[in-house]
């Protein structure tokens, strides 16, 4: 049987193809935490979507393209580190 | 629909996000033509315009903003808008909110947001031929009655429920403004929004495959940036290439106008100012009108497709190893059709740092305007042929150099403002990639008229009359009896082009060269025509048929030649990018460390080409 919850990790260190779904975004950590959570959330990043890793620069494999809902982002590794996933 | 019985004006502002089609459908229901392109960030700045069929309706189309607390400059010229912050514009009547189809959940969010200013608002539920074709079935209805607003539903780009909207915006006039309510945290914001948009969605749709099957190529690890290099020669080498033929053409037509003149009006200074002022100066930039329009095709495609983003992705990493981030790619490429354009639409960036540095490095990006330079020094000096087998042409090759070194020298000045400028954080890079698009003919046919009638307006006007103004003064004072020189040499042109050339003559410049760069300040392009009028002048009547390509090679020095292109990658010769740089920074300092850098660069770059290449040349 499918495993129902997997691993919550951060969406920064996933692959391409890897994903799951959203849990929760950070606000704390970073100096700029709160006001790049806000801009994730304006964009469309939520907790319940799924958000998977499409592709990654060819150039250091950073930034990364995710399909999360319908829409299509392109973010550093450093920002989608703040959105944490549970793997399927 | 109520006209209200005075003839009161009605403002209604365009408000969604980035590229949900608020200027295609601002264009449809105005009859203007405002930049539509597939990439967020098209619009930075407010345009209004009358609603057709109802004149007393003004439309403003703003930027795209993702929320009511703005990032981005572009951002807050609509949130000020909004709430009537700006100095010289009071708060409009009403808002059409513009939502993507096929991206409710998200979309809708906004529009609660934009509910809660109070403001009258109808919803234009956009791009629903594209939800169609995904299968995306939405309960128009259920979202009005839920909302409380009018939902429409449109296809901005085919004029598809434009009646409709315009009704329900006539109407707007009779709603009263609301008091603000408060918004939930942004958190149940979303819940909220997206518990609508699930309730209202009657089919899910199956997402846009095109776009993920075409991302799984251009975006491909090795197929990606090769596709993304290729794209751009091609694109240089076309510009030089194929404009080959028509550009002939008007050369022909040009040189037998003049014949035809010189044959029927009698010897004097009319037909000197007709041939040697007019057609040898506007005819010698009027011919790169079809170099400009393959440019163009190119730069228009690209940003209509929806490709123009991905580069940005693509580009992040070389940028960021200046400092700047992949958004700062946008402006850059937007620089090589002219700098004002790209300078402007710095404002999508949102760190001030950042921003600025894009501002002063966009000059560096060869604006079209550069094209007739190179390409005239390197017809003149480059031979017409084929490398690597035939199949790339040098003359191309040596033009895509000169581009690539502009974007070379604009990265390493990026580095040095960036060392200078920064606090060294590091700016999130984050950006919406859209769906593919097919470009559309005519809107492509379109823009490349307007290019067209700006560059022969142009031609007509900055350029004709600072021809005619050189001609006078390289005409006059006559010169003195028993004269060796042409008479060009001792007229005016000729005293001012001595003086100057003492500056320049460590460069190689001559005169002739040092005079054309005056006129050049107006428009880069105007020193071709400056070089075409003076060579004119001080030519004998038989190589008045000369064309300028055959003057200058025999006039200059390989050396020379190298000289004057070095010049032309740096030289910060043109006042509208000036100005414009003082409007967005808001201050004499920045244009003028920009003249400062970029005159010292190409002085500096110009003497070294020139002295490396007479050592060589020994
Ligand atoms: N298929 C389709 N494309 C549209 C529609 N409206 C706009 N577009 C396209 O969507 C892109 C963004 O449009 P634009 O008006 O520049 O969006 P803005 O950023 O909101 O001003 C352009 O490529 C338009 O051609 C529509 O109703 N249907
Ligand atoms: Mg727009």
């Amino acid at each position: 049987m499918q495993q129902q919850t997997g691993e919550t990790m951060r969406l920064g260190t996933l692959a391409p193809g890897q994903g799951g779904r959203i849990v929760a975004i950070e606000e704390a950590d970073a100096p700029d935490g709160a006001d790049n959570a806000e801009r994730l959330r304006e964009l469309g990043f939520a907790e319940e979507l799924d958000a998977t890793v499409l592709h990654q620069s060819p150039f250091g494999r950073d930034p990364i393209v995710v399909a999360v809902g319908s829409m299509t982002v392109a973010l550093r590794r450093a920002e989608a580190n703040l959105i944490l996933v549970k793997t399927q | 629909m109520n006209a209200p019985e005075t003839v009161k004006t009605l403002r209604i502002a365009l408000v969604g996000n980035p590229n949900c089609g608020k200027s295609a459908l601002f264009n449809t229901l105005t009859g203007l033509r405002q930049k539509v392109a597939n990439y967020p960030g098209a619009t930075v700045e407010r345009h209004s315009g009358r609603m057709t069929g109802a004149p007393y309706v003004e439309l403003i189309d703003l930027p795209g903003t993702y929320s009511l607390t703005p990032k981005s400059p572009d951002e807050a010229v609509t949130c000020d808008a909004l709430f009537g912050r700006s100095a010289f514009e009071a708060r409009p009547d009403g808002i059409v909110c513009v939502l993507d189809a096929t991206n409710l959940g998200q979309h809708l969010r906004f529009a609660l947001e934009l509910k809660a200013t109070g403001l009258p608002m109808v919803v234009a539920l956009n791009m629903t031929d594209l939800a169609r074709r995904e299968g995306i079935e939405i309960d128009v209805e259920g979202l009005s009655k839920r909302l409380g607003v009018p939902v429409i539903e449109t296809v901005a780009v085919r004029k598809t429920g434009i009646a409709e909207i315009k009704a329900a915006i006539g109407v707007l006039g009779t709603v009263s403004e609301q008091a603000p309510t408060d918004l939930p945290p942004l958190r149940q914001l979303q819940r909220d929004a997206r518990a609508m948009a699930r309730e209202v969605t009657l089919a899910e749709g199956s997402g846009h495959k095109i776009t993920r099957q075409l991302d799984a190529l251009f975006l491909h690890p090795v197929a990606g940036p090769i596709i993304l290099f290729s794209l751009l020669f091609v694109m240089f080498q076309a510009v030089f290439s194929w404009a080959e033929t028509p550009m002939d053409m008007i050369d022909g037509g040009v040189a037998s106008l003049q014949g035809w003149l010189a044959d029927t009006l009698p010897d004097g200074w009319v037909l000197s100012l007709l041939n040697d002022g007019i057609l040898a100066g506007v005819g010698s930039v009027v011919i790169f009108l079809p170099q400009i329009l393959i440019l163009f095709t190119f730069i228009l495609a690209l940003e209509s497709s929806g490709y123009l983003v991905r580069a940005a992705y693509l580009m992040d990493r070389l940028m960021s190893s200046v400092g700047l981030n992949g958004r700062a790619f946008i402006p850059l490429l937007s620089s090589f059709a002219c700098a004002i354009p790209g300078i402007m639409a710095a404002r999508t960036i949102a760190d001030p740092k950042d921003r600025l540095t894009t501002i002063l490095i966009a000059p560096l990006m060869t604006c079209s305007a550069r094209l007739p330079v190179y390409t005239l020094v390197i017809a003149a000096f480059i031979p017409n042929e084929s490398v690597w087998g035939g199949m790339v042409g040098l003359q191309g090759l040596v033009m895509f150099g000169l581009y690539l070194s502009g974007i070379v020298f604009a990265l390493l000045a990026a580095f040095v403002f960036k060392r200078v400028l920064s606090d060294g954080k590091r700016q999130p890079f984050l950006l919406e990639l859209p769906k593919y698009q097919v470009p559309h003919l005519r809107y492509i046919f379109v823009g490349l008229l307007e290019r067209a009638k700006v560059f022969l307006r142009r031609a007509g006007t900055i350029i004709l009359t600072a021809m005619i103004i050189l001609w006078v003064l390289g005409s006059y004072p006559l010169p003195p009896e028993g004269a060796t020189e042409p008479d060009i040499a001792y007229s005016y042109v000729g005293i001012i082009g001595k003086g100057l050339a003492t500056v320049f003559a460590p460069l190689g410049f001559n005169w002739e060269i040092s005079v054309a760069l005056v006129p050049g300040l107006a428009a880069r392009e105007v020193a071709v025509a400056a070089l075409g009028t003076v060579y004119a002048l001080s030519g004998d009547e038989e190589v008045v048929a000369d064309s300028l390509v055959g003057l200058l090679a025999s006039g200059w020095t390989l050396p020379t030649a190298l000289a004057f292109l070095a010049w032309y990658v740096f030289a910060p010769q043109c006042l509208s990018t000036i100005a414009v740089t003082k409007r967005e920074t808001g201050g004499w300092k920045w244009p003028l460390v920009m003249i400062g850098y970029l005159f010292g660069l190409a002085y500096l770059a110009a003497f070294l080409t020139y002295r490396i290449a007479l050592a060589f040349s020994a």
